[in-house]
């Protein structure tokens, strides 16, 4: 029996290191000990396949899936892009879930205590899976910038928080998209744990007037890339 | 073409908005996936497995996600019947998470040889720039011949590893030290 295709080793240094930093909240929650590498055998190359997850129509419309008496507010947009692997091949039937705060900067979450206004029609979750070519899309608005508490007040720029499985489990993944031109970027503390400035870009959504929707929304673009397989030694030989 | 994976970026504190919407406080008819497993007709033995997360400096970590994946009783993964994935939110007030699930059979190694019975554990929380991976071993089952904790080596970083069995009920406790002495072993998968 010959073992599945193993993955390309995660480039810990392109990541974000689990070290302390400028953001406070690294402190006491990054270990000291290096990680044990391991292996990757049948349970790290299989994983929870969602593909087949019965969605609501609803589940990647942000304006409307918590709303009750009208669209949320805020700047409408769309958020695309496609799902691929480290070889550029897209990735079907990735399960991709988002979370961000509301127009104002405010979560709809009892632990956010940030003086911003709630928006009732805007609950701030959503999902889709990704199609035959890796596609996926949302429509949401465009989340506001917020403080938080580090080494005084900080500000976050306008971010939609992402998580992504694809079909194996170590190709798991969460992330953070920002938008282009958000003079935040540079400032962020969170953005700044990733240290090499092409791995932030590559978190930045790009305008894409393409993509627009006439006298609806803006179009933002967003392609996420999963870990690829190693070369397929020549089988056979 | 070669393209970079898409960097890690902390999930934040407001995770369950988007993963486990109904603890964040929204309404959701979502109830999938959750922290119970085990289901009737699921084959294998009925196990609770229960934790606290520990900060460096000895606190809780009550804002944490945890995910686990892991065999049917049979040591196969992804079966039709048991999906053998869940996830779990700390409890705000106690830290708390826990799974209802069953006991994972043996799966075998890269090589051929078989690992002990254990489960694989994501964490997710604000303060955590990438997800830390680990595993989860029983303290009831033969774990001296695993190849993976073979690789971790010291006895005292594999007790990091093994969750203790209670000695009256199928539960099994497995706290997580993300800091310090008794820091948990993270595994790059």
């Amino acid at each position: 029996m010959s073992a599945p295709a193993e993955f390309l080793p995660r480039d810990r240094a392109w990541h974000p290191a689990a070290v302390p930093s400028a953001y406070r909240s690294t402190t006491y929650r990054s270990p000291r000990r290096p990680l044990v590498i391991v292996p990757q055998s049948i349970g790290e190359l299989s994983g929870p396949v969602f593909g087949d997850t019965p969605l609501d129509p609803l589940d990647n419309d942000l304006i409307r899936n918590y709303a009750t008496t009208g669209d949320a507010i805020g700047e409408r947009i769309i958020v695309h892009g496609r799902v691929l692997d480290e070889s550029a091949r897209p990735v079907p039937g990735a399960l991709i879930e988002i979370w961000q705060a509301n127009a104002g900067g405010k979560y709809r979450h009892g632990n956010d205590k940030y003086m911003a206004a709630l928006d009732l029609n805007f609950g701030g979750g959503g999902r889709v899976i990704s199609d035959g070519d890796g596609a996926y899309s949302f429509r949401t608005i465009r989340p506001g910038p917020y403080p938080f508490p580090n080494d005084g007040c900080a500000w976050r720029p306008a971010h939609i928080h992402l998580s992504i499985f694809g079909h194996a489990f170590v190709q798991r993944l969460v992330t953070q998209l920002y938008f282009e031109g958000d003079p935040l970027i540079q400032r962020c503390v969170i953005v700044n744990t990733i240290k090499d400035p092409k791995a932030i870009d590559s978190l930045v959504a790009k305008l894409d007037m393409e993509s627009m929707q006439a006298f609806d929304c803006l179009a933002y673009r967003f392609d996420i890339v999963l870990r690829g397989h190693k070369a397929t030694p020549f089988a056979g030989s | 073409m070669a393209l970079k994976e898409t960097p890690s970026q902390t999930a934040g504190p407001f995770v369950h908005i988007g993963t486990v919407p109904a603890i964040a406080g929204l309404k959701t008819k979502r109830t999938e996936p959750g922290n119970i497993l085990a289901r009737d007709g699921t084959l294998g033995e009925r196990i609770r497995i229960e934790g606290l997360i520990y900060d460096g400096a000895g606190d809780l970590v009550k804002d944490a996600l945890v995910e686990i994946w892991q065999a049917n009783a049979n040591g196969q993964f992804g079966s039709n019947d048991f999906s053998g994935f869940g996830r779990a939110a700390a409890d705000f007030e106690t830290g708390l998470f826990f799974f209802e699930t069953v006991k994972p059979g043996k799966t075998p190694y890269r090589d051929g040889r078989m690992q002990a019975p254990h489960v694989t554990l994501s964490i997710f929380a604000r303060g955590i720039n990438i997800h830390l991976q680990t595993r989860l071993y029983f303290s009831d089952e033969a774990n001296a011949a695993d190849p993976v904790l073979q690789l971790v080596g010291a006895p005292d970083l594999v007790a990091t590893l093994i969750a203790r069995r209670d000695p009256s009920r199928p539960l099994y406790r497995f706290n997580i030290h993300l800091q310090g002495d008794r820091e948990t072993v993270f595994f790059d998968l």
